[in-house]
């Protein structure tokens, strides 16, 4: 399985290899700065598959949980 | 006349700089056949009146939400006219997610300027910005601002007339490696250590600490809400209508007679010879009394407190920390500042729901804040009630409504049909709010209230006055005992209060006062008042936002809902 933004740890920093969403999607992350070749942080994660929180640039956000599994990550 | 319109990123701080611009007189106006609300303002230079337009945040001219696409929208149908400058405002602190905005306005080919906002941040960061190159990039006058100090609001003012179409050109899917070029040559980097804003940010999201801090923020919210509204109501409000207003009503009522149809509408009913404010119900005495004494002072109170949480930016956090709960019920965790707004006032709140991407949510979201979530004139009546029967009562009244919130959610959720979108949204910085512009937000809210809330109390109480009068009150509560004294367990009296529920939930509660009601009865019918219906102008606002057979569907889990919570109640308590 492909390591998404869910996977990293806490304070973790990777590249993003490829975004698997739809257009719509896409562009909403790009209007964030997060897109293909983005080093993006992982802040923190709510309980239960809850939303998911990363930096990017200087952009925090909160990304909901099926999204951010699609958020593919390069390996270590 | 010349309009300028502020155009930038959501949290850039538009709205500190718009309070900055313009005096006093403050317009908030519905764009053109949507409920989308903007503001907008007037500001003098050298004797010239410009229209200043405070456009809603938007992330890229190519919408990727509905709130965004009124926006952008908006931004278009103003661009049409003739004398335009728009002024791009830039958080410096986050310079290239901002900068993919600003060249997509410059596409536009309309005048221009920028302004580096949070300018007095950077520093803290470890960020130098150079501003005369970035000015000979773009070929337009790029400024330095921070709307909380007022730095270079002067400036910008001045500079004004220099704004013209930059002459910077790239191809469109350049986009992004133009944006790195320029950053790399006008920023510089440096490392910084972590603010102690910066450590509250992440604290305050993490799921653990995020919810002990999420209590005390809406514990302290709560204290300050009750200290601000019992201070202005105690010390202001009915010193005001006890001390100079009660002289004056007596003495109208003594050159009235006493009594008569003309004194029962604008005076009310005596009380032992004494003019008892909540009580009277005429158009002068508890007409005024209840929006103006009782009301207003915790709706203002309230509002403060929500702006300055707005503000700061919490408000995207604790949607964050409620998500996994809410979406239990149907909807994200977004959709708690429309529950929050509909605290205040259940009309704004549904507005709000706009900003819900399908129809499932906006359904679920709406149909919750009509059944579970009164607004503040209820919560202040319902307060100054039972408040005197102990914590016990009102958390009777509130837990119940709490409990219902939950379970009409639970099955909403597994019944209604459609999609509901996770959450997406920017966590904003935590940012000291601006009070001038709290402040002037504050008075946009209030005015509102007034001009909205007052009439229909006025109505209210004049309506009820000639239905009781008639005798038209008497008589549907003889038909409606049934259900009103059989099911709910409440008096045939208690049915003008729930007439007057569709007009004024405020004064209905004020109504329940004199009709001798046990505690049991006040919570049910507290509970069962603000449950049943909207009154009757969040009604409105519910039609034209959801359509009316989606409404017809929504008040009939309220009415049913209500038979079955205020049964539940006659039953147990």
């Amino acid at each position: 399985m492909a390591r998404t933004i869910v996977d990293l740890k806490r304070n973790e920093t990777a590249t993003v290899k490829k975004i698997e969403g739809g257009y719509g999607l896409k562009r909403k992350l790009n209007n964030m700065g997060l897109r293909v070749g983005s080093r993006v942080t992982k802040v923190t994660s709510q309980f239960v598959r809850g939303p998911i929180t990363v930096r990017t640039g200087g952009t925090q956000m909160a990304i909901g949980y099926g999204m951010a599994k699609k958020i593919i990550i390069e390996d270590k | 006349m010349k309009k300028i319109l502020l155009v930038g990123n959501p949290n850039v701080g538009k709205s500190a700089i718009f309070s900055r611009l313009t005096g006093a007189k403050v317009i908030a106006s519905n764009y053109a056949g949507t409920t989308v609300e903007y503001t907008h303002g007037y500001m003098y230079k050298e004797g010239e009146k410009m229209e200043v337009i405070d456009v809603p945040g938007m992330y890229s001219l190519e919408p990727t939400s509905k709130a965004e696409a009124v926006a952008v929208d908006m931004l278009e149908e103003f661009s049409k006219e003739d004398d335009i400058l728009l002024v791009n405002i830039v958080d410096s602190t986050n310079l290239e997610r901002n900068l993919h905005l600003t060249l997509q306005l410059i596409k536009k080919k309309i005048p221009m300027l920028i302004l580096l906002n949070f300018w007095d941040e950077t520093s803290h960061k470890g960020i130098t910005i150079d501003c005369t190159k970035t000015e000979e990039i773009f070929g337009i006058p790029v400024i330095p601002t921070c709307a909380l100090s007022g730095r270079g609001i002067n400036d910008f003012v001045n500079r004004i007339p220099d704004g013209k179409v930059s002459s910077l050109d790239f191809e469109e899917d350049e986009k992004w490696d133009v944006i790195g070029k320029i950053v790399e040559k006008v920023q510089k980097l440096q490392h910084h250590h972590h603010t102690f804003k910066q450590m509250m940010s992440e604290l305050t999201i993490r799921p653990l600490s995020g919810l002990i801090f999420a209590v005390i923020v809406l514990f302290i919210s709560f204290v300050v809400i009750r200290f601000i509204g019992e201070s202005l109501i105690g010390y202001v409000f009915e010193p005001i209508f006890t001390k100079l207003w009660q002289p004056l009503i007596l003495d109208l009522s003594g050159l009235l007679g006493g009594s008569g149809f003309l004194h029962d509408i604008l005076i009310g009913q005596l009380i032992e010879g004494e003019i008892v404010f909540e009580e009277s119900l005429g158009l002068l005495t508890t007409g005024l009394f209840v929006p103006l004494a009782m009301v207003l002072p915790y709706i203002a109170a309230f509002y403060l407190v929500l702006n300055i949480l707005e503000d700061t930016g919490y408000l995207p956090r604790l949607g964050v920390l409620v998500d996994t709960f809410l979406h239990k019920l149907g909807i994200h965790g977004l959709s708690i500042i429309p529950l929050l707004l509909g605290l205040g006032c259940n009309v704004p709140g549904a507005l709000s729901t706009r900003i819900l991407e399908t129809r499932r949510e906006k359904f679920i979201v709406s149909t919750l804040m009509a059944i579970a979530v009164p607004c503040m004139a209820q919560i202040a009546m319902i307060v100054g009630l039972l408040g005197n029967y102990g914590t016990k009562a009102l958390a009777a009244v509130f837990g119940t409504l709490f409990v219902v919130l939950v379970i009409v959610g639970f099955i909403m959720n597994k019944l209604v049909s459609g999609e509901s979108p996770e959450i997406f949204t920017e966590i904003p910085p935590y940012r000291f709010p601006y009070f001038k512009g709290v402040f002037k937000k504050l008075w946009i809210r209030v005015h509102w209230f007034i001009k909205e809330a007052i009439p229909f109390v006025l109505i209210g109480v004049l309506f009820i006055n000639i239905l009781y009068t008639l005798g038209i009150i008497q008589f549907i509560g003889r038909i409606t005992a049934p259900v009103i004294t059989g099911i709910l367990g409440l008096p045939q009296s208690a049915v003008g209060a729930l007439i007057v529920g569709f007009l004024r939930k405020d004064v209905a509660v004020g109504m329940l006062a004199p009709l001798g009601l046990s505690v049991k009865q006040i919570i049910i019918a507290s509970v069962v008042l603000a449950m049943y219906f909207p009154c009757i102008a969040t009604f409105a606002v519910l039609v034209k936002e959801l359509g009316v057979k989606d409404m017809l569907k929504s008040a009939a889990i309220m009415i049913i809902s209500t038979l079955i919570v205020g049964g539940i109640l006659n039953l147990t308590l």
